[in-house]
């Protein structure tokens, strides 16, 4: 192939990410994804045993997102989501800013737990609903849910697909992982915090007054319910979590205690009709999990074409603080440049190489937080902008971006600065 | 005379007790809120992150709590106005939307109330979107204080 096929590579995957962004008449991003990387093998750029090596190791990866995105959308049928805007609104007793500590709470606690997806999807409208109809203007806390969604998605292998492709790739244990993270995911949530307190204060600042005339006002707001949701399925929930951890220490891969968890659910929910075996069908998203099979095999094409060497010749190979965030640093341009995702697939492996597992949880912590730069990295973010005038809105990015400035760096240096500690305290 | 009162969350009720202080009783009002896009979009752009997880008619939701949230508000504020009014929502960039609004309409006096930093009098009292409106008003604008005016006292003594 020459020098043709480097570019050739690259070209596919930027062409594969951008196919994913638009989804052309909402086709699955697999689409795009399957075919290029046949063209990959078929070209020679990866063979096909590295080819179906690749898809091996990502099989188990993939199947735990489908269970936990199974997994998200029956917590939400059984009405955890409802619920949880309404214990908010309750702490918040019309306070902003102790509506944004609830929030923060609760979409740490999700993220980390049920995944970024289930924060973005499930929880962003909840805490909108919930900000609008306590009388509060609901900016801030929208912005807490995107943020939080990546930057508190350190914690376990479940809380980011990241952490899941580079926790198969890393050969740590799913409790050992969480307890490295576990410090990084508390550093980064309290820099968010503090930023976002700062950033908002004006508009945390105006509250709905409780007493007058118009006290009765917070009543007649948006969606005002009570949702009770059955102690049964809190406990499910928090028994598969519980299941995660026990059966990583007995060394059966994580996805079961997903599956297994997400089974029992859902045959109570279609059982109870909250709902249809179709709508899970459709949250569990198969061809999304297809998609991130394709792109394993296309990124390790770009990896083997020459490009792996010259990003990891950037990676340094010692475990010292700055090492760690030289790391973490390269992953966040990496993720802004192209994608999270595949700057996730490309990284680890180098990563694992020049610094082992410390190595690869400093590249995630830059993986992580890193798309509050960009959310779905630069070139993407451009055709999502494009997508979005199509759709009458116009949102104007500075404010966005002054936010991300200031929390994407001090996040990552706090991050960083905890998993030294943590790995320092408990070891690699 | 014509008046557009421009609601928001939260400070809305002052402008309420300013229309009923002040707006003499043969005006029209017409009451105003704009949604901002900003909201939406950064939550588009997030679930444009998840890229295919989302499931695109989800994408979608954000902006229709919006307009739903924004309704509600309007009916709030014309039910508490104890008067006829004509309640418009618009979506845009929020400062922008509030003076065109005003042009539209062909306002003669504009409602709004203090968006900032309400503890002390002084130009924090004003965030950026109500600063924009009234420097560019095209009309007459009566400027409320949400809650209790602070005292006099709350100026910082002159410098020396």
């Amino acid at each position: 192939m020459g020098a043709a096929g480097p570019v050739l590579a690259v070209a596919l995957l930027i062409g594969v990410l951008g196919f994913a962004v638009v989804r052309p008449r909402g086709l699955p991003e697999a689409v795009a994804a399957v075919p290029a990387a046949a063209v990959v093998v078929v070209l020679g750029l990866v063979s096909p045993h590295a080819a179906w090596a690749e898809t091996r190791t990502l099989l188990p990866v993939v199947a735990f997102l489908v269970a936990v995105l199974a997994l998200s959308h029956l917590c939400d049928a059984e009405g955890l989501f409802a619920a949880a805007g309404d214990l908010m609104a309750r702490l918040s007793r019309g306070r902003p800013q102790r509506l944004l500590g609830a929030v923060f709470v609760v979409a740490s606690v999700v993220t980390a737990v049920l995944s970024l997806d289930a924060t973005v999807v499930l929880l962003t409208p909840v805490v909108f609903a919930t900000a609008a109809r306590s009388g509060m203007r609901p900016k801030p806390f929208v912005y807490a849910c995107t943020h939080l969604a990546n930057s508190a998605s350190l914690l376990l292998p479940v809380s980011n697909l990241t952490n899941l492709l580079a926790f198969t790739a890393s050969g740590l244990s799913f409790s050992r992982f969480g307890a490295l993270m576990a410090l990084p995911w508390v550093a980064v949530v309290a820099v968010e915090y503090v930023v976002l307190r700062l950033f908002f204060r004006t508009d945390l600042g105006v509250a709905l007054p409780s007493h007058g005339r118009t006290g009765d006002a917070r009543r007649r707001t948006p969606g005002a319910t009570s949702t009770p949701v059955s102690r049964l399925s809190v406990t499910l929930v928090g028994a598969t979590l519980v299941g995660f951890v026990v059966a990583s220490v007995l060394g059966v891969p994580p996805a079961w205690a997903a599956a297994v968890g997400a089974a029992v659910l859902a045959g109570r929910a279609l059982a109870q009709r909250r709902t249809t075996a179709r709508a899970l069908l459709a949250a569990a998203n198969v061809p999304f999990a297809v998609f991130v099979l394709g792109l394993g095999v296309i990124v390790a094409a770009v990896v083997r074409s020459g490009l792996g060497d010259v990003v990891g010749g950037f990676l340094p190979t010692g475990s010292s603080f700055l090492d760690l965030l030289a790391v973490a640093g390269v992953a966040a341009v990496a993720a802004n440049l192209l994608n999270n995702l595949p700057a996730v697939l490309l990284l680890v492996p180098l990563a694992l190489a020049a610094g082992g597992a410390p190595a690869v949880l400093a590249a995630l912590i830059g993986v992580n937080v890193g798309p509050n730069l960009t959310y779905v990295g630069s070139l993407a973010t451009l055709l999502w902008r494009r997508v979005l005038r199509d759709h009458g809105a116009d949102a104007e990015l500075a404010e966005f971006s002054a936010l991300a400035a200031w929390s994407v760096p001090t996040a990552l240096v706090g991050g960083v600065g905890a998993l030294w500690v943590s790995l320092a305290m408990i070891g690699a | 005379m014509d008046v557009l009162v421009w609601v928001t969350e939260a400070t809305w009720p002052a402008c309420v007790e300013a229309v009923r202080a002040h707006v003499p009783a043969d005006a029209r009002v017409t009451v105003l809120y704009v949604a901002d896009d900003d909201v939406a979009g950064v939550a588009s752009g997030a679930f444009a992150g998840l890229l295919g997880r989302s499931g695109q008619d989800r994408a979608r939701r954000v902006t229709e709590l919006a307009a739903a949230s924004g309704q509600e508000l309007l009916e709030a504020v014309t039910a508490d106005l104890d008067r006829p009014a004509t309640a418009v929502q618009r979506h845009g960039r929020v400062e922008r939307e509030v003076v065109q609004a005003v042009a539209d309409l062909g306002a003669d006096l504009l409602i709004l109330a203090r968006d900032g930093d309400l503890r002390r009098l002084g130009p924090h009292s004003l965030g950026p979107a109500a600063r924009f409106v009234v420097d560019h008003a095209p009309c007459a604008t009566l400027l409320v204080w949400p809650g209790s005016t602070p005292e006099v006292g709350s100026i910082p003594p002159p410098p020396r």
